[in-house]
């Protein structure tokens, strides 16, 4: 059947259907605007969902039980070596991911929030061309422009179904664990994924380009991180540059470039995690004119706004930090601005985890934002050796930092680097827009024995007499 | 260095401007004549060029903040670093965090407080809701004229002031919109006209089958040079001409000075249902004008009112208002002057009605006939003009709209 011209009229147009793109619409509609959510995908969710946060938390999930169950050998407590079922793993993967879809579909059934699978390009400033729909075309007085990033590829070979060169969305597939991997890229997404397949078993090595892993952050929060990487890959070799020079049926071959000296090397396969880049490209924002920069990232004020009057944009399309509570947040701004609400987007601690062995995170100010911008700051630290529930979960190495303000005292950052951190943060995010005291957190009655408690040590660290020194 | 860029004066008697879209973001180059602001104020949306080239160091206003004329907007950094220490300061104590939980900065943000300026409880003590609370109650009560005479000429201050209203949310569900631009200047001129002004409304009809027969007739003609020929040009026709005999209808009342003041020229204001609220259009020297001119200019005052681009000029100077409340099939009604004028003149729709026509056949004969009888409405400032000047200037118009030919008669 041949389709004529269709065009409908929506108040609110999302365009990408992830955590940034959902959030949106279903606030907007909560606030009785009339929304439309388009992406190209077939299941709503975004890459955060379908190839990036979700699957990788899931083998993080099974890495942790390997590791968990290694170490209670020498505890006492033996298992047999543990035998690993791709195809298991995969359906369970499909199952939680199109559970979550699914209840993705009914928040949009229940919120009225209609939902078009085409991939989106504005004609103009009220009007976008679908490709890969029924309807050809779509008008609304709204835009929210949610299209989120995608792994970069490394020159010459870009990404494709099969190949031995993985994107970390591939790589996430774990469609067999290779005896050797290079992971190119010493960033968060790198180390996370390098060391998933290292704890199933591959021998990894990870090349970065500059002089340190996780360039960024904070170094104390990343050095016991290193030690225990330096353990769990085979080789790490930093201020080194990769350049692929051929794929063969069961290997790639690469080679690495130090300062002048060159050497060629053979992998099972590669996984390039060397950044995002902005989903901009299809959308045809040239013929809307708004200000994009120079990664073509698109910028914001505080409303979510661009430089074009009628469109938001919202999540990893706006720039780092590429997070999905950010991306919520701001999805949720975005929607409430629309409707005519004083909202912007004011969070003052964001929460940023990464999920190495063991996790890293932190929230407001670091230490390294603190120097860069000269904000005074005084910190203390608590070593996770002094607590009892730490040394029980092996992560003695880990310890809890707090900044506060020279002046009161008031929490400015905190760092956690230690195992079970990730859901730790959420209470310095709470301290800090709170407005909390070094004094308040001390206050605070922390259960024993959790590494919760370690907030409460630190706090106390910024009195005259510490209780425990 | 940086140069501020004020709101600018915006002309007679607009002090304030609600900022509708700000266009930039901080780090853009502008070069002069780059839109950088789009504000409402009550008259009209206006598009702000920028008077200078240079990058945008600071946005100090976001969407639906009202600014005063003279308010930094915008703080453009131009190329030299010399002062640049001393900008850095400034902009620093404004990006210091002030502590305050998050639904706390909401509120602050919902009533407009500027968390940099509430002094807390103690020295560095987190702000509070009630802090901000506080904080808004006083500073609206700060604004609050305390002479009479000053409260009469910013009585918009009266409105913003909050009044006790009852949680509604405990009978069911709620939402809040906000009450801005055209609908608050509109709930201000309401209030005054209605509270100052002895209103006193005068009802008839009128038989418009005659001038409906001859619309019909000329209705293509104009409507192919541009225009739209409608009642409301007829009427704007018929009142022009009463307003000339009846010249007490074209005046405004000075009370500082006990004086009438007549004006000698002829503005009517068209009220217009817009999709932002109700616009009034002015239409300058009505009777000077063509029927076929005024088809054309109430046609153009009309698109460019809905599509939100009416300019300040013609939104103001009216002298007179017609309100045609007939074209949505609205029948009888009463209307509000349009301060500072003294009448305004409603119209309903014409509805075929069976009516008794009176004939001389040498005797004298009565009929019902269906006639097309339309509604029509004067209100009038009773302070200064009487009933019987109402019902002599009525009867004007409703002659002139009887009978075309009388209307093309008597035009003056």
């Amino acid at each position: 059947m041949v389709m004529g011209d269709m065009e409908t009229y929506t108040e609110l147009l999302i365009i990408g259907s992830g955590p940034a793109g959902y959030s949106a619409a279903f606030r907007g509609a909560e606030l009785g605007i009339e929304v439309t959510m388009v992406d190209p995908a077939l299941l709503p969710g975004g890459n955060y969902l379908h190839s990036h946060c979700i699957p990788a938390k899931n083998l993080f999930h099974l890495t942790q039980t390997l590791k968990q169950a290694k170490q209670a050998a020498a505890k006492g407590l033996n298992f047999t070596s543990p035998a690993i079922d791709l195809t298991a793993i995969k359906a369970w993967r499909d199952q939680v991911i199109q559970a979550t879809a699914a209840n993705l579909i009914t928040m949009a059934k229940k919120h009225g929030v209609q939902l078009i699978r085409g991939l989106a390009k504005f004609e103009d400033s009220t009007t976008v061309r679908l490709t890969g729909a029924e309807i050809s075309r779509i008008r609304f007085k709204y835009c929210i422009v949610a299209t989120g990033a995608r792994p970069i590829a490394l020159a010459d070979f870009p990404f494709s179904a099969d190949s031995r060169i993985m994107s970390t969305a591939a790589a996430l597939h774990l469609t067999e664990i290779p005896s050797t991997l290079l992971v190119v890229g010493g960033g968060p997404t790198g180390i996370e994924i390098g060391s998933l397949y290292a704890t199933f078993g591959s021998r990894v090595t990870l090349a970065e380009k500059s002089k340190q892993l996780l360039p960024g952050v904070d170094r104390d929060l990343v050095a016991p991180v290193e030690k225990r990487l330096a353990q769990l890959f085979t080789d790490i070799k930093l201020n080194t540059q990769v350049a692929i020079s051929q794929e063969f049926f069961n290997e790639v071959e690469v080679t690495f470039k130090t300062g002048s000296t060159s050497s060629k090397h053979r992998f099972d396969r590669i996984l390039v995690a060397v950044g995002l880049a902005a989903t901009t490209d299809s959308l045809g924002l040239e013929q809307i004119d708004i200000t994009v920069d120079g990664r073509g990232f698109i910028p914001i004020d505080k409303s979510q706004k661009t430089s074009g009057k009628n469109i938001f944009a919202v999540g990893d399309i706006t720039g780092q930090p590429m997070l999905a509570h950010k991306a919520i947040r701001a999805g949720r701004v975005a929607a409430e601005v629309i409707a005519g609400r004083t909202a912007i987007f004011d969070v003052q601690a964001t929460p940023i985890i990464i999920y190495t062995d063991p996790q890293i995170c932190w929230c407001g100010l670091s230490e390294r934002q603190a120097a860069e911008n000269s904000i005074p700051y005084t910190t203390q630290k608590y070593s996770w050796k002094n607590s009892a529930h730490a040394q029980a979960m092996d992560t003695t190495d880990g310890f809890t930092k707090l900044l506060v303000d020279p002046e009161n005292n008031r929490i400015l950052g905190a760092g956690i680097c230690g195992s079970g951190s990730e859901s730790l943060i959420a209470e310095a995010a709470l301290a800090i827009e709170m407005g909390a005291l070094a004094e308040d957190l001390a206050l605070t009655l922390h259960p024993h024995p959790t590494t919760s408690a370690t907030y409460e040590a630190t706090a106390e660290l910024f009195k005259k007499t510490p209780a425990h020194t | 260095m940086t140069t501020p860029f004020f709101l600018p004066d915006l002309g007679e008697g607009v002090h304030e401007a609600e900022i509708l879209a700000v266009p930039i973001i901080v780090g853009q180059d502008i070069v002069e004549g780059d839109i950088i602001l789009e504000i409402e104020t009550d008259k009209a949306a206006v598009e702000i060029p920028s008077p200078f080239t240079g990058t945008v160091s600071e946005i100090l206003v976001q969407v639906d903040d009202m600014s005063v004329v003279g308010d930094v907007l915008v703080q453009f950094s131009m190329e030299s670093t010399s002062t640049k220490s001393t900008q850095v300061e400034k902009t620093d104590k404004r990006k210091r965090v002030v502590p305050a939980s998050p639904s706390t900065r909401r509120l602050a943000r919902e009533l407009g407080v500027d968390l940099h300026e509430i002094v807390p409880s103690a020295p560095g003590a987190v702000i509070t809701k009630d802090d901000i609370q506080t904080f808004a109650a006083d500073h609206s009560k700060a604004t609050e004229p305390l002479e009479p005479e000053q409260k009469k000429s910013t009585p918009e201050r009266k409105i913003a002031i909050p009044t006790t209203l009852p949680d509604f949310n405990q009978w069911g569900p709620t939402e809040r919109l906000p009450f801005r631009s055209i609908r608050r200047a509109t709930a201000a001129r309401m209030s005054r006209s209605w509270t100052m002004i002895p209103h006193v409304h005068c009802q008839d009809v009128v038989d418009i089958t005659l001038l409906e027969a001859f619309r019909q007739k000329h209705k293509d003609a104009v409507q192919s040079t541009g225009g739209r020929l409608t009642l409301t040009v007829f009427a704007l026709k018929a009142v022009a001409t009463a307003l000339k005999n009846f010249p007490h209808f074209n005046s405004s009342l000075d009370l500082e000075n006990q004086e009438i003041i007549v004006k000698q020229y002829f503005h009517i204001g068209v009220a217009v249902d817009s999709p932002k609220g109700l616009t009034v259009p002015v239409i300058f020297d009505v009777d000077r004008k063509s029927i076929k001119e005024l088809s054309q200019e109430v046609h153009g005052a009309i698109q460019r009112v809905r599509a939100g681009k009416q300019t300040r000029e013609e939104m103001q100077g009216g002298t007179f208002t017609i309100t045609n409340a007939g074209a949505l099939g609205g029948n009888t009604f009463s209307a509000i002057i349009n301060h500072p004028e003294v009448a305004i003149l409603g119209l309903g729709q014409g509805r075929m009605q069976a009516t008794v026509v009176s004939e001389d056949r040498g005797r004298q004969e009565h009929k019902i006939v269906p006639r097309l009888i339309m509604p029509i409405v004067l209100c009038f400032d009773h302070r200064v003009v009487d009933g019987g000047d109402a019902i002599r200037f009525l009867r004007t118009i409703i002659d002139s709209l009887e009978d075309p030919d009388e209307l093309l008669m008597t035009m003056i």
